[in-house]
């Protein structure tokens, strides 16, 4: 109960930086959305040929992949606030309180999901605008929006075990590239069949893949798909590691 | 534990880091409601004690009681029981002073968070920043607020490591002020200094830290007492008296300053000795134009410290 308590208190925190730097969410979400208005009206033209027959406009076959791309940059922001704090000896402040680590790091992963959601939401808003038509019910929305924050709680608890290991704040940040390069080794802008063999088995079974397919069929075709058990196992395997070893990293690192 | 009075009690900590052994055996106990300094150059070991005390670092062997509780297995009650300053301002800068406060307040369970800040900020003068973020403070301010959170939910004891380091001359008094009414409210102060005029100036304890050893420990007074005590200052007229008074007490140690016509020797601090000393300068008729007894200062224990373990090494 107190632990709890302890968290709203440092996810207070968290936000009030996070609304202070209201910066941060707009840069979070503008990039996903110059992409995605970069494919649609640029690239679209050649690659979304493809799509014009079939019954899924372009637009709707990136919107996943496009809010993918805004969580996992989105997220590295929980990664420099965290190492920010370090650098600054104010960690050293609480962990000489009786406050137990998982509300200290806990807070920093509550304001990251709802800042991240957030940004998903101006995305999302977007998309619509540009001409995004998704098949959901209430029910696929529910699914969608359950997959999307668990998805953004695995990635945020990845992010603060990397603000916990980097030397720099600079650093603490950069690895959300990694996690980039899986949304594009995904099918999340080009289907995976025009990849070579070794990428495209690469591609079909790593996480980000059955993460934004469960997202596109839920959205697209109102269904849940075949992949949403692969991808709440992936989601809820990488959340377990991830905060297992960041709540451990955190015990051991002095200040 | 000794008794009920010892707020820390430290026996045979150990610390070693990359085989380098930081801390070689420390152990000393620190009174309630006393200020401890432990005084050591860079690199002695202190902020290594300040940290496993703290319950930030585990010690490899030894035993550390903080108000009556193992850091190594009762950090949680350790936490409940103190709270610390560190090298560095420790504030938010993006909130506001006020709601530093208030997250320190909140996180130690306050009844009144707001009450509690309002008083901190007006004991701290800080009432009229109250509201503004703490980024745009001057490091007096930030310095200051950093000692308020501290005393949030009245810890027993109070860890302030290097606390004037970086200071200026005004800022270092009113540290001092600080924490003399800490002790003097019945709060532990343990603090860490290079500063000998720091530790001589509050501390009822100090103990000297170096190369991760407790080389001498006692009050200001009782490590002055290890100076011999009998130094006496004598000054002469002349260059001529100097030298001849300097031949003359060959056996007393002499050490001459020319520039300043000063003679310095030592005595077993007897009245005999010292009128027989005076009374061979008075035949020679070598005149003194001034006399003095040296009092020892800290500056001088912890040179002669440092430099006796340096030749035993």
């Amino acid at each position: 109960m107190q632990a709890l308590q302890d968290t709203w208190v440092m996810a207070k925190r968290s936000l009030r930086h996070t609304i202070r730097s209201m910066d941060t969410i707009i840069t979070v979400a503008a990039t996903p959305i110059a992409m995605m208005l970069l494919f649609v009206y640029v690239f679209g033209g050649s690659i979304g040929g493809m799509f014009d027959s079939g019954p899924v406009k372009y637009i709707d076959f990136i919107v996943p992949g496009v809010v993918a791309m805004c969580v996992v940059s989105g997220i590295a922001y929980a990664a420099v606030r965290l190492n920010m704090d370090l650098q600054k000896g104010i960690i050293g402040r609480f962990k000489t309180m009786p406050v137990a680590p998982s509300s200290i790091l806990g807070g920093h992963a509550l304001s990251s999901v709802v800042s991240n959601l957030f940004s998903v939401l101006i995305v999302i808003l977007v998309a619509l605008l540009a001409g995004f038509r998704p098949h959901a019910g209430v029910v696929e929305w529910l699914l969608f929006g359950g997959i999307l924050t668990l998805f953004t709680l695995a990635t945020t608890w990845m992010a603060i075990m990397f603000g916990l290991l980097a030397k720099t704040v600079e650093g603490a940040g950069s690895f959300s590239y990694l996690l980039l390069l899986l949304v594009f080794i995904s099918p999340a802008f080009t289907p995976v069949e025009g990849m070579n063999s070794v990428v495209r088995a690469f591609a079909e079974n790593q996480p980000m893949t059955s993460i934004v397919e469960t997202m596109r069929s839920l959205l697209t075709s109102g269904a849940a798909g075949n992949s949403i058990m692969a991808a709440i196992l992936w989601c809820v395997g990488l959340l377990a590691v991830s905060y297992f070893l960041a709540v451990r990293i955190y015990k051991k690192r002095t200040i | 534990m000794n008794n009920d009075k010892a707020a820390i009690t430290v026996r045979n900590l150990k610390k070693v880091f990359k085989k380098v052994e930081v801390l070689r055996g420390v152990s000393f106990d620190v009174q309630k409601g006393t200020i401890f300094a432990l005084l050591g150059a860079n690199g002695a070991g202190k902020t290594t004690t300040i940290n496993i005390l703290t319950t930030l670092l585990n010690g490899d062997d030894g035993q550390a009681i903080v108000n009556g509780f193992d850091v190594a297995k009762q950090a949680d009650k350790v936490r409940r029981s103190i709270s610390l300053t560190g090298q560095f301002a420790a504030v938010d800068d993006i909130l506001t002073a006020r709601e530093n406060l208030v997250l320190i307040g909140e996180l130690r369970h306050v009844t009144h968070p707001g009450d509690t800040a309002k008083e901190l900020l007006k004991k701290f003068d800080l009432t009229d920043a109250a509201d503004r973020r703490v980024g745009t403070f001057s490091g007096g301010m930030r310095r200051r607020l950093d000692i308020a959170m501290s005393l949030i939910g009245n810890p027993s004891i109070i860890f302030f490591d290097e606390p004037t380091t970086g200071l200026d001359p005004q800022s270092r008094n009113a540290m001092w002020e600080t924490l003399k009414s800490l002790a003097k409210s019945g709060t532990t102060v343990f603090l860490t200094t290079q500063y000998l005029e720091e530790a001589d100036q509050l501390a009822d304890k100090i103990a000297i830290l170096k190369q991760g050893k407790i080389v001498a420990q006692g009050t200001a007074n009782e490590l002055k007492a290890i100076l011999p005590h009998g130094q006496i200052e004598l000054r002469f007229h002349s260059q001529a008296h100097l030298t001849a008074a300097e031949a003359l007490l060959k056996e007393y140690a002499p050490v001459l300053n020319a520039e300043l016509s000063l003679l310095t020797v030592t005595t077993d601090g007897t009245v005999a000795q010292l009128s027989a000393l005076l009374g061979r300068l008075e035949a020679k008729k070598i005149e003194v134009a001034e006399f003095a007894q040296k009092a020892p200062t800290l500056d001088d224990v912890f040179l002669k410290i440092v430099n006796e373990k340096e030749e035993t090494k």
